[in-house]
């Protein structure tokens, strides 16, 4: 079974939600990504999303392109990026991974290619920002090797465009929260709340909501709806001010714990 | 298997591969929404006539096919013939196709313009017709850039426009463009991106064309009333591909005439320093669409090179990528020094300075000139005039002005 889907009705039996960070790979340290990917899950991350980097990342604010810029200043690219996931699982075979990127670096590693390294090194998932999906060339290769292919749904998506979305969806849907880009700050969360109902009542296949998630607060309360939340800049922007690796892995967990109490403390009252 | 040109792109915007729509998602309905707003507006009489209007009084067009004689009796080939882009208000082709959009933003009743730019060209076109029209317009441009076009930075300012210096990446045309897609996206809602170039996401590299394909259309009417016949080649500079695919597209179904794209090899193709994204790239994901691309193995863009602003860009238009791959167009290098050798020539023998852009189009018409009869015609597009170069001109021979 794909690891997402594992996961994910592992969560829904024990009324959980998912607590998804995500990462740009190599920042702050190539070397110590292994070592982050770990305290990440010790922290309680369900499910780990890695940014590729890339030259020009559209969809992206300052903070996210200051890491693709840091890491492609260091040489990052696909071929270590599998390499890590690979060292990540030799001990670690549950926790899902999603690869989050553009499409260029795919295109150019070749779609065959990307998918059997990518299955190889670990990875479950495969979320595309700039391939929508009426683009199929990518999807094939990536489902086709066992991934999933993740898709963003946004506030601007249309209804006809949606149920397409919604039947074709497999492993979680990407909602987008608002019109702009990562680490911007416009969530408004009675858009989103409604948003996400829309998209609950058309697919069972759970609904991540991401984009302006930056604390416990608007973690929880963007959990009590959706299945998981997606938190990026503000980890990123955390982990870009740690000093060494070591010092990376602390400042993760620091971010991460109060935000998992906040989501379990929020199930739990749910449960009650 | 003849093809016909006129057909493309397909309803999904393709040029055969290329083209397309690569965007986020949030960005897919707005990219709809323009495209069934402008096709129905370019079937719409009345649009038409508005923008034809506007193209005769305000661009001043039709703009002249003047021949060069003195520099074609000095190279001693064929005869070159200039289609006078520079002539236009503001000095560039670019104004073609801003005033077409800015038609269309009318229509879809956006307030807010925001443009991208790189020579600073389509800058000052944008914040001209923003200023016309009483729009608000906001204009992207590389901090690099913004050094080597100051003059066209303060003409954006004196037209009311905002510049937003770009600190991303390169700091060149491909970041402006990545900031202005960042503010769409924001925006969406009250904002109508003018993108300055036939590249991004569909329906944008079909909708500059038909803005600036004015300049074929009319090319060929001249060419027939004035010469009785068309020109045996055209020669256009290539940086996204907007002027020339203007002058190309009229020409495409006409297989005698052969068509040549002169793109910025900078020091050199074999140096690396160059923007020659057809003669050196490779077919990729860039901007919204799929077209050659300059990048490494990683899929990461490069930074390029040329000392003309308006071609430094790692991309082109897709549908010079499909006419590249059909063989129906030829896409060639011309280096910073030819093209500033093309510069003083066109100069000294004509009495007109030409955009460092425009100075690569007419490097290639020369060379191809002189391997040509006498009685052969090479139409080249002088898409723009060479004002705001004069600083980088000096500057590159020892002199400040
Ligand atoms: C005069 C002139 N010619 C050509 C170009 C290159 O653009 P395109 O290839 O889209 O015509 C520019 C761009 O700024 C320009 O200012």
């Amino acid at each position: 079974m794909n690891r997402i889907d594992a996961r994910f009705a592992q969560l829904k039996s024990a009324s959980r939600k998912a607590l998804v960070p995500f990462i740009s790979a190599g920042d702050p340290s190539p070397d110590g990504v292994v070592a982050l990917l770990h305290a990440l899950t010790e922290s309680g991350a369900d499910l780990i999303e890695i940014g590729v980097p890339f030259s020009d990342p559209m969809a992206d604010g300052p903070v996210i392109q200051h890491a693709s810029e840091r890491a492609l200043a260091k040489g990052v690219g696909l071929a270590q990026i599998f390499g890590w996931i690979a060292e990540f699982r030799k001990t670690d075979t549950t926790t899902p991974i999603v690869l989050m990127g553009y499409l260029n670096p795919v295109e150019i590693h070749g779609y065959e290619r990307f998918a059997h390294d990518a299955v190889g090194a670990g990875v479950d998932g495969v979320l595309l920002v700039d391939c929508p999906l009426e683009e199929s060339q990518a999807v094939g290769a990536i489902e086709a090797a066992g991934m999933r292919r993740i898709f963003l749904t946004a506030p601007t998506t249309s209804a006809a465009r949606l149920a397409a979305m919604c039947e074709k969806a497999r492993g979680f849907l990407y909602h987008v929260a608002f019109a702009g880009i990562t680490g911007a700050n416009r969530l408004s969360l009675d858009a989103v709340r409604e948003r996400v109902a829309a998209i609950k009542a058309r697919t069972a296949t759970p609904v991540a909501v991401g984009f302006g998630v930056r604390d416990a607060d608007s973690a929880a309360a963007i959990a009590r709806f959706a299945d998981a939340v997606v938190i990026g800049s503000a980890l990123v922007e955390t982990l870009a001010g740690a000093g060494s690796a070591q010092a990376a892995c602390d400042a993760a967990r620091a971010f991460l714990a109060p935000i998992r109490a906040a989501l379990d403390a929020g199930s739990a009252a749910h449960a009650a | 298997m003849t093809i016909d040109y006129s057909h493309y792109p397909d309803s999904h915007g393709r040029f055969g591969d290329y083209g397309g729509i690569y965007v986020a998602e949030t960005l897919i309905e707005p990219l709809a929404e323009l495209t069934a707003a402008y096709t129905r507006l370019r079937d719409d009489p009345a649009f038409i006539a508005e923008l034809d209007h506007d193209l005769k009084h305000y661009v001043g067009r039709p703009s002249p096919i003047y021949h060069a004689q003195r520099l074609s009796k000095k190279i001693g080939g064929a005869q070159i013939l200039l289609k006078r882009e520079d002539l236009n208000h503001t000095g560039a082709h670019k104004i073609n196709n801003t005033v077409g959009q800015a038609l269309v933003a009318r229509h879809m009743g956006k307030t807010r313009i925001i443009a991208e730019t790189g020579a600073g060209q389509h800058g000052v076109a944008s914040a001209t017709v923003a200023a016309r029209l009483g729009l608000e317009c906001v204009v992207y441009m590389g901090a690099t850039d913004i050094e080597r076009q100051k003059i066209n930075v303060y003409r954006m300012k004196l037209l009311g426009a905002q510049v937003v210096p770009v600190t991303s990446g390169s700091k060149t045309l491909k970041d402006a463009l990545n900031e202005a897609m960042r503010d769409w996206v924001t925006n969406v809602a009250d904002t109508f991106y003018i993108i300055g170039t036939v590249a991004g996401p569909h329906p944008y590299p079909m909708m500059v064309r038909d803005f600036n394909a004015v300049v074929g259309r009319e090319a060929r009417a001249q060419m027939q009333s004035e010469y009785g016949r068309l020109p045996d080649a055209l020669v256009a500079c290539v940086g996204g591909g907007s002027n020339a695919i203007g002058l190309f597209h009229a020409f495409l179904n006409d297989a005698d005439v052969r068509i040549v794209g002169a793109e910025a090899a900078g020091e050199g193709i074999a140096t690396g320093h160059h923007a020659a994204s057809l003669a050196a790239g490779r077919p990729g994901v860039l901007h919204g669409n799929r077209t050659y691309v300059l990048c490494d193995d990683n899929g990461q863009i490069t930074q390029t090179h040329s000392v003309s602003a308006g071609l430094d860009y790692p991309g082109v238009g897709p549908e010079h990528a499909f006419l590249k791959d059909t063989g129906r167009a030829q896409y060639v290098g011309i280096t910073d020094d030819e093209a500033l050798a093309a510069f003083h020539e066109l100069a000294l023998s004509e009495g007109i300075l030409a955009a460092l852009e425009s100075s690569h189009a007419v490097a290639q018409g020369i060379k191809l000139a002189r391997g040509m009869e006498k009685d052969k015609l090479i139409l080249v597009n002088l898409s723009g005039r060479g004002d705001k170069d004069v600083h980088t001109i000096a500057a590159r021979e020892g002199l400040s002005l």
